[in-house]
Parts: C-alpha cells; sequence; structure tokens
C-alpha cells in the first residue's frame, strides 16, 4: 500500500523542472559504496489485511479482572474523551510554533497548566513530560539545578519503576541517590534524618505510596526546607479528589502520571507525565510552558513561553533535553477532568477509596491473609499471604484475576505480599470473586 | 474566546459515574483530606464537546493543511493506524510483568517484538529497544549506552561532538548524560568541517553525533571517514533519526558505521502528531552495545514463547514505566505492514523528489546557502527579503494566510532567517504547486508592499503575539 499520490505525468513534470532525468539520479549524493546492503522486509499488505492481523493479535492477550495498578490504573474514560481528542485538528498537529494557528492546543495546554495547579495546589505546571517516572526524574535533576547540591534522598516507598527511571536518568552524573528503605510501609523518618545535610539537594516521595499507604508531609516539609533540600512528591492524580493536596502540604514540586486522567491503559502507553512547582522554581522546570498575552489588537492569546530554558534555544545548557512531550495525553487528561466535574473528581476519589475499603474487609477475612500496614490508604492496600505470592499470583491468573502486584521481587523479605488496587471500576461481585479465588488457591 | 473555567457554573454536572454498590468507608482522618475540592470547572457534558471542539477549530494539522515544517516529517497519518491501535486499548502492562502474565501477553508481546525486528533490518542495526518515549528521550538513551560501552570497557571519555547545524537535543541530550559538547562548524558544503573535526576528535571523545542527512537536507559524503576516524580512537558514533525519512531504503545507517540509532516514529513512520506527541524513539544498536540496553527487554525463549527479561546486569536501567509509548508502536507497526518493502522506498523516493521540486522552483526568488541536490528537505534563507525588512517570520505569517503551515523558521541556526521546508511524500505537486505560487508572492510582496507582509496573518482568530509579554509576566495558570 502506498499513501503517495503522483502520476507517473507529475513525475515527469517534476524532474523536468528539477532538470535531472530520474528519481534515481537525485540520489546520486549518496556514493555507491555506502547504499543499502540489504531491505529485506515484507511486501506490502492492504489496510484490510493488517487489521486481521492485528485483531489476531489483540486475540492472542487474555482479558482477566485487573485488581493491579504499578502506576498505570483502570478508570473509566468518558466517551467524549476519544472522540475530542480524535479530533484530526489535535491530533494531526505538532508542537505550537505558530500561535496564530495554534491557538486551539496553546489554549487547552494553559487550561491544562491551570486544572494541575489546581489540583496539586501548586502555581507553575509545564504542559506535560513523558510519564510518571521520567517526571519524577526530571524533578531529581531540577532540584540538583536548583540547590547546586549532589545528593538526592528516594523514600524506598516510592515506586519501583519509577526509582529505577530515577537511578538511569542519574547514573552518569556526579550525584549520589540514597534510598531509604520503607519502615512498616511508610518513609523512615529517622533515617531521613542522618541524610539531610548541607549535600541533600531533595527528598523524593510519593502519597498515597507504592503499598498504597497515605502521608500527610506538612511536618516533613518543614523539616527538609529547613536543610535547604526541596520536596518533591509524586501523587496520584486521582487521589487529588479526596486527599491533600502537595502544595499544602509544602511540597516544592509535585508529579505523577496522567494515565489515570482519561488515557487509555494501551499496554503502558502512550500517557503522560505532570510537573508542577512552586512559582520561584518556574525557570528551572523542563519542556514546554504555555503563557497567556495579548494579541496586537490587545486580545487574549496564548504562546510557548520561557523558551530560552529550552534545548532548541540553549542546547547544552537547557534545563532538558525534552522537545515531543505527549500533548496529545495532557489534552484527554483535560478533558476528562473537566468531563467530571469539580464534584465529579470528588466522587470518583470517593469511590475508589469505598471499594479498596470494601475489598480490604473482604480479603482479611480470607484465612490466612493479613492487612500488612497499619497506615491509611486510598485504593491501593498491601497483604501479607501464607504462601509465596508470586505462586499465588500466577495461579489465581489462570482462573481470571490478576489479584495484585507481588512484592517480592522489589523488596526483599516481602516474598509473601502483594499490592491490591480497587478502582471504581470493579464490582461488588468481582470483589467477592477475588475473595473466593483467593480462597480457593490460598487452601485447596 | 472564554476559557472553560470562564464558562463554569455552580452546581452544573456532567458525566456520570457508576453507582455505588458498597457501602461508604469510614473517612479518613482529617488532616490527610483537602480542605476543598479542587477548582475544576462545573460543566454539562455538551459544554465540554462545544468548547473542545470550537477549540479544535482553533487549529490546523495534517488533515486540513499542507504542513512542511522541516524537520518534522509532517507527513499523512493513515487512519488504519488508528483503528489498530484502538484493538490493544484495554491491556494492563502490568499484567505482562506478573508472574505467569507473559502467557497473557503474547499478543502486545510480539508487536512490540515485530517491531523491533524490522527496524532492524530497515537500520541495519542488531538490535532495537522501542522504549523511549520520543526522539530526544531515544538520543538521550542512546547516549546512556554509549557511555555504559565505555564504562565497561574502562575508557575514560569526557566529549560528545555534534555539528552546529544539530538539532538542540542532540547536544542537550549528551549534557543530560553528563558529557561536556564541542560543537564543530559547517563547512561552505553544508557539511561538518571535516579538518575541524579531526582537530576536536581525540581519545576522550565518547560520541559524535550526526542527523544524516544532516538539518540541511544535505547528505554528507564523508560519512564513512567519519565513522572510521570515530572509531580509531574508540568513539561511537550516534545516528539522530530525525530525517530517516529521506533514506528509507537507500542508506542503512548500520552498514556505514553508525553505532546507536534513534528513530522517531512519529515522523518517518506516520504516526500522528498530537499537538506535540506522543511520539516515540526507538533506539538500534551494534552487537557490543546489547548488553547495556534498557530493561524490560522482550525476547523469544527456546519453545517460541515470547518473554520479559529483567535480568541484565549490565543494563542502563530502566528508560519509561513499562514498555514504551505501545499505542504509538501499534500505530507504526501497522504502518510499516501495509507499506513494506516497496512502500518505504517510494517514502524516500517521493519525499526527495517533492523537496528538490519545491527547491528548483523557489530558488530563483529566494536565497539558498547550499544549492546542491537536496534530500527530503530544503533550506532557505530570506536574507534578499531582509534589504525590505521582511524576516523569515514575516512570510511564515503571510502563509498561514494563504492556507498552509508554515515551513520551520530560524532553524538550523547556522541559516540566517533560515526557511526550511520539508514537503514529505505524502503530498501532491498541485498542493506544491499552490505552496510555492504562495512563497513566490511572499517575495514579490516583500519588494513591492512590505506591510503587508507585516500585517499578516489576518485570517486567523487573533494577529502576532506579543510573545515579550507573556514571558515577562509568566501567567501560565488562570487565576
Amino acid at each position: 500500500m502506498s499513501f503517495t499520490p503522483h502520476t507517473p505525468e507529475e513525475i515527469r513534470e517534476m524532474l523536468a523542472v528539477i532538470g535531472v532525468g530520474s528519481i534515481d539520479d537525485l540520489f546520486r549524493p549518496i556514493p555507491k559504496a555506502l547504499r543499502a546492503r540489504s531491505f529485506d522486509l515484507p511486501p506490502g499488505m492492504s489496510e484490510f489485511e493488517v487489521m486481521t492481523r492485528l485483531q489476531e493479535m489483540a486475540a492472542q492477550n487474555g482479558r482477566v479482572v485487573p485488581f493491579v495498578g504499578g502506576g498505570y490504573y483502570d478508570h473509566v474514560i468518558p466517551a467524549a474523551v476519544d472522540h475530542l481528542a480524535g479530533r484530526a485538528e489535535f491530533y494531526t498537529a505538532y508542537t505550537p510554533y505558530q500561535p496564530e494557528c495554534s491557538q486551539g492546543t496553546l489554549q487547552a495546554l494553559f487550561e491544562y497548566q491551570t486544572a494541575i495547579c489546581r489540583l496539586t495546589g501548586l502555581e507553575a505546571s509545564n504542559a506535560s513530560l513523558y510519564d510518571g517516572g521520567t517526571a519524577l526524574a526530571e524533578a531529581a535533576m531540577m532540584a540538583l539545578r536548583v540547590t547546586g547540591r549532589d545528593r538526592v534522598v528516594l523514600d524506598g516507598a516510592v515506586n519501583p519503576f519509577h526509582r529505577a527511571i530515577v537511578r538511569s536518568y542519574l547514573a552518569n552524573l556526579p550525584v549520589e541517590i540514597v534510598e531509604l528503605p520503607p519502615v512498616n510501609g511508610i518513609l523512615d523518618r529517622k533515617g531521613l534524618a542522618g541524610k539531610l545535610d548541607d549535600r541533600c539537594a531533595a527528598v523524593m516521595v510519593q502519597n498515597p505510596n507504592f503499598f498504597g499507604c497515605v502521608a500527610d508531609f506538612s511536618d516533613l516539609s518543614a523539616q527538609v526546607h529547613k536543610s535547604g533540600a526541596l520536596l518533591v512528591s509524586a501523587v496520584y492524580a486521582v487521589s487529588l479528589g479526596l486527599l491533600k493536596a502537595p502544595g499544602d502540604m509544602g511540597v516544592d514540586i509535585a508529579v505523577g502520571d496522567g494515565q489515570c486522567l482519561g488515557n487509555h491503559l494501551s499496554f503502558g502507553g502512550p500517557a503522560f507525565g505532570f510537573m508542577a512547582a512552586k512559582k520561584q522554581y518556574i525557570r528551572n522546570v523542563p519542556g514546554r510552558i504555555v503563557g497567556e498575552t495579548v494579541d496586537r489588537e490587545g486580545r487574549r492569546g496564548f504562546v510557548l513561553t520561557l523558551q530560552a530554558r529550552e534545548q532548541h534555544i540553549k542546547r547544552h545548557k537547557a534545563t532538558s533535553n525534552i522537545c515531543s512531550n505527549q500533548s496529545l495525553c495532557a489534552l484527554r487528561g483535560l478533558i476528562f477532568l473537566a468531563s467530571l466535574g469539580k464534584r465529579g473528581l470528588v466522587e470518583l476519589a470517593r469511590l475508589n477509596r469505598d471499594k479498596a475499603e470494601y475489598a480490604k474487609s473482604a480479603l482479611a477475612a480470607v484465612r490466612g491473609v493479613s492487612i500488612l500496614f497499619g497506615a491509611p490508604t486510598f485504593n491501593e492496600f498491601t497483604i501479607r499471604l501464607p504462601k509465596r505470592a508470586d505462586d499465588v499470583v500466577a495461579s489465581l491468573l489462570k482462573r481470571g484475576v490478576a489479584v495484585g502486584v507481588p512484592l517480592g521481587g522489589y523488596y526483599k523479605g516481602e516474598e509473601n505480599s502483594l499490592v491490591v488496587t480497587v478502582t471504581e471500576k470493579r464490582t461488588k461481585g468481582e470483589i467477592a470473586l477475588l475473595a473466593r479465588e483467593l480462597e480457593g488457591v490460598l487452601w485447596n | 474566546m472564554e476559557l472553560i473555567y470562564e464558562i463554569s457554573v455552580n452546581d452544573r454536572r456532567g458525566v456520570r459515574l457508576p453507582a455505588s454498590d458498597v457501602p461508604a468507608a469510614t473517612p479518613l482522618p482529617g488532616e490527610y483530606l483537602r480542605a476543598e475540592p479542587a477548582r475544576l470547572p462545573e460543566l454539562s457534558e455538551l459544554d465540554v464537546v462545544r468548547h473542545f471542539t470550537q477549540l479544535s477549530r482553533r487549529n490546523i494539522g495534517v488533515d486540513t493543511t499542507f504542513y512542511p515544517l522541516g524537520s518534522c516529517t509532517m507527513k499523512y497519518n493513515p487512519k488504519a493506524m488508528e483503528e489498530g491501535a484502538r484493538l490493544f486499548l484495554p491491556f494492563h502492562p502490568m499484567i505482562g510483568l506478573l508472574p505467569g502474565g507473559e502467557a497473557l501477553s503474547q499478543g502486545t508481546l510480539a508487536i512490540l517484538h515485530h517491531m523491533g525486528e524490522l527496524l532492524e533490518e530497515i537500520t541495519g542495526m542488531d538490535a532495537v529497544t522501542c522504549q523511549p518515549l520520543a526522539g530526544a528521550h531515544g538520543e538521550m538513551t542512546g547516549i546512556m549506552l554509549i557511555a555504559a560501552y565505555h564504562k565497561a570497557k574502562g575508557n575514560r571519555k569526557k566529549y560528545v561532538i555534534v555539528p552546529d547545524s544539530s538539532h538542540g537535543t542532540n547536544p542537550a541530550s549528551a549534557a543530560m548524560v553528563g558529557y561536556q559538547v564541542v560543537t564543530i562548524p559547517t563547512d561552505t558544503y553544508g557539511d561538518m568541517d571535516l579538518g575541524a573535526f579531526k582537530a576536536a576528535l581525540n581519545g576522550e571523545v565518547a560520541a559524535v553525533m550526526l542527523t544524516c542527512p544532516n538539518t540541511l537536507g544535505l547528505f554528507n559524503p564523508h560519512i564513512r571517514e567519519i565513522c572510521d576516524l570515530a572509531h580509531a580512537v574508540d568513539a561511537l558514533v550516534y545516528y539522530d533519526g530525525a530525517n530517516l525519512n529521506a533514506i528509507l531504503g537507500q542508506l542503512r545507517p548500520g552498514d556505514v558505521g553508525f553505532d546507536v540509532v534513534h528513530v522517531n516514529l512519529h515522523k518517518t513512520f506516520g504516526t500522528p502528531h498530537g499537538s506535540g506527541g506522543p511520539g516515540s524513539g526507538p533506539v538500534g544498536v551494534k552487537k557490543a552495545l546489547i548488553p547495556f540496553l534498557p530493561m524490560p527487554q522482550v525476547v523469544r525463549g527456546k519453545d517460541g514463547h515470547l518473554a520479559i527479561s529483567n535480568d541484565n546486569p549490565q543494563s542502563i536501567g530502566r528508560m519509561a514505566n513499562f514498555f514504551g509509548n505501545f499505542g504509538v508502536i501499534v500505530r507504526a507497526y501497522a504502518y510499516t505492514l501495509m507499506l513494506g518493502r516497496e512502500g518505504l522506498i517510494d517514502v524516500s523516493e517521493k519525499a526527495v523528489l517533492n523537496a528538490n521540486y519545491v527547491m528548483s522552483r523557489l530558488k530563483d526568488v529566494y536565497d539558498l546557502p547550499f544549492d546542491q541536490t537536496c534530500m527530503h528537505e530544503c533550506v532557505f534563507s530570506a536574507s534578499r527579503q531582509l534589504k525590505h525588512d521582511i524576516h523569515a517570520i514575516d512570510i511564515a505569517k503571510f502563509l498561514i494566510d494563504k492556507g498552509f503551515h508554515p515551513p520551520t523558521v530560524y532553524f538550523p541556526m547556522i541559516v540566517k532567517e533560515a526557511i526550511m521546508i520539508e514537503p514529505t511524500e505524502t503530498e501532491s505537486k498541485a498542493t506544491l504547486d499552490a505552496f510555492i505560487d504562495a512563497m513566490r508572492e511572499a517575495a514579490e510582496l516583500a519588494e513591492k508592499d512590505p506591510a503587508a507582509l507585516k500585517r499578516a496573518p489576518v485570517t486567523t482568530p487573533i494577529s502576532r503575539l506579543d510573545e515579550t509579554k507573556a514571558a515577562r509576566e509568566q501567567n501560565v495558570c488562570f487565576a
């Protein structure tokens, strides 16, 4: 299949204008010796054949009831999100370099930034980053820039995938990463105290954390600021319908994954990462930022602003190398939030917690299962089993239920523990099924 | 147009959530709760639909308008790709990572694996990771792979060499990985100055990053010599795949001597640009770099089943939450299958034909700093128009009024008043002719009525914006 429109006659006319005899002549600048040695690809197919093939491949994935998160959550997505983000004027445009013909994108991103600021209680949001993990890594680099220090302290209760990304990003820089093993499922405050010195650029936490535990970091921020470091908090955006905003806890930089805001699971992407910071740090924020201004007639309009931070101007001195971000996914996030609205997000958060608390009780009633940590939780909680969690998870998958994420691979000594996620999409019936199947696997 | 917050009405409701079928939980203690709900807008579903539909009409995209934005490859995005991606929306990535979960993810893993194989053949590399989430993310991944390679060999390296025509992401990516950047000037033929390159090259150089064809749209005939010189001091050569569209099926970076390649699926492989993303930047490497590829990796087991590997002690680690921008990768996979071998060769042929046609028909009215056969894009300078105080930006704004998205302007930085035109292969001669007419009209107006160009655009909902005010006031959030 081909999407080029040229007719033989047009090709002849164009070659004549250029003054060459054939298209091959146009490739003369490439010496013969450098030409491709191989290009062994299958012949093209019609779209019908390709769709059939993709349908066959999709059918090779099994469907299970997911009680898993790990940073990606199975939430409802209003139909309007797909339809509006499917407008070709949005999805076939690129970065709004020419603001006069890109006001749709620019205004939407300004509204998105506003939504993120209002959710997080901070003043300066960028126009999206790649994902939650890379946003956390960018926050670490931002804190290092802001403070001029060379150590970041990572709470071990932060999502282990995201911590791994931070380690990768910082691996080649003269920077020390201290990972504090959590105590009873939460940040080790005592251990932290010893690390808060004049080398520490940032303390990085997550709320709710990987185990599902909820915290109030208000006193932590005071302690961190006293040492001259920044407090960075990853947050689960949906939980902010209910939980205290990072800005209200004194957090300096809040980041998170926007998948839960109107982006499909899609085997892990695309979604988006968000970042919001206190206004004083705006010049150190990575990525695109949209700002309000006026046109020649004084009408309100929007432009990409503070571009002197960015790679296309500053090159190796830029705050980040990011160029393409995840605009369309951020737009989806905004449409999702606007569709639910102020009260809808509160209801969504409450529904998640109600279901999770219900499931927590149901699982705690299963013989041999205990709730691992005492801290309050949002829509995830950690349970301990009388058997290896890996084996239980594998057995339950065969019965059509993904019971949770086993912790053994990420935390030594937690081979029998797993994190269970319950979103608003899980029904009472599915929760009962989960409890029944778990009981069956444990004791039959 | 009003902001979505300005049309909000107290207590108006939109989308309803499922009713709860469980009892309400005991509320959390107050210290964990937010004092009041986030001030999100309160709207009906129709309010939301109308708002965003109106916003979309203040945008133009490839589907509405010719979009010759140089270096961005704004080709047509075939619709079957959108339909294909929809098939995979419900699959949770975490399922694949659970014990026993691979068996439930064979379809999605097969796409990642096969797309990797196709990209290996297309680029001439030995292995590919689809994890990087955008072109710049691929660059960073690639430089991290190079750093890991040098570290494993005990090499002490400090510098990354880039030509001054390179994308800004190249030096920025190298700096993020801790390297110092050495910039090499461009010679009179538009290529990286070979003498200056040789003078800068030494045992402490970790990598040379090149775009090929370069950002002037020109093919550097010394490319193999550059690779050989770099390899002689154990510096690796990085191929920035932004311009891969020009050479599909004609040249493979791996054959020429490049060690690391990134590919922009949102450029070369037709996935939509999404108003600035999501993209996808798979990275291909030569054998020596395979041990360092990021995890998790998709591998084929002895039984033929696909598995996820996490046990690679030399790996640079994780670069993204899960497996990359899977939805973008599926689209590119569908594109590659539809086009096949002949279709992909046709892409580079028609892309180069279109660019040379535009170049040939405009070079009598615009300065062409490097007058030679171009590849997929051509770079003019508005320096002749500058005599009438007309800048590249004025021509760009005029083109909006004529119904076109402007070319890239002011990049590459080494060309004064640069106008960088990349037509792509999916545009017809009729479209190119209309664009050429508009460009020629702009050149004529520059001489006869420059004020008309200065007024442009006049057909858009707003006129030129005060960017200085935006930067000064930093109003980035509605109060």
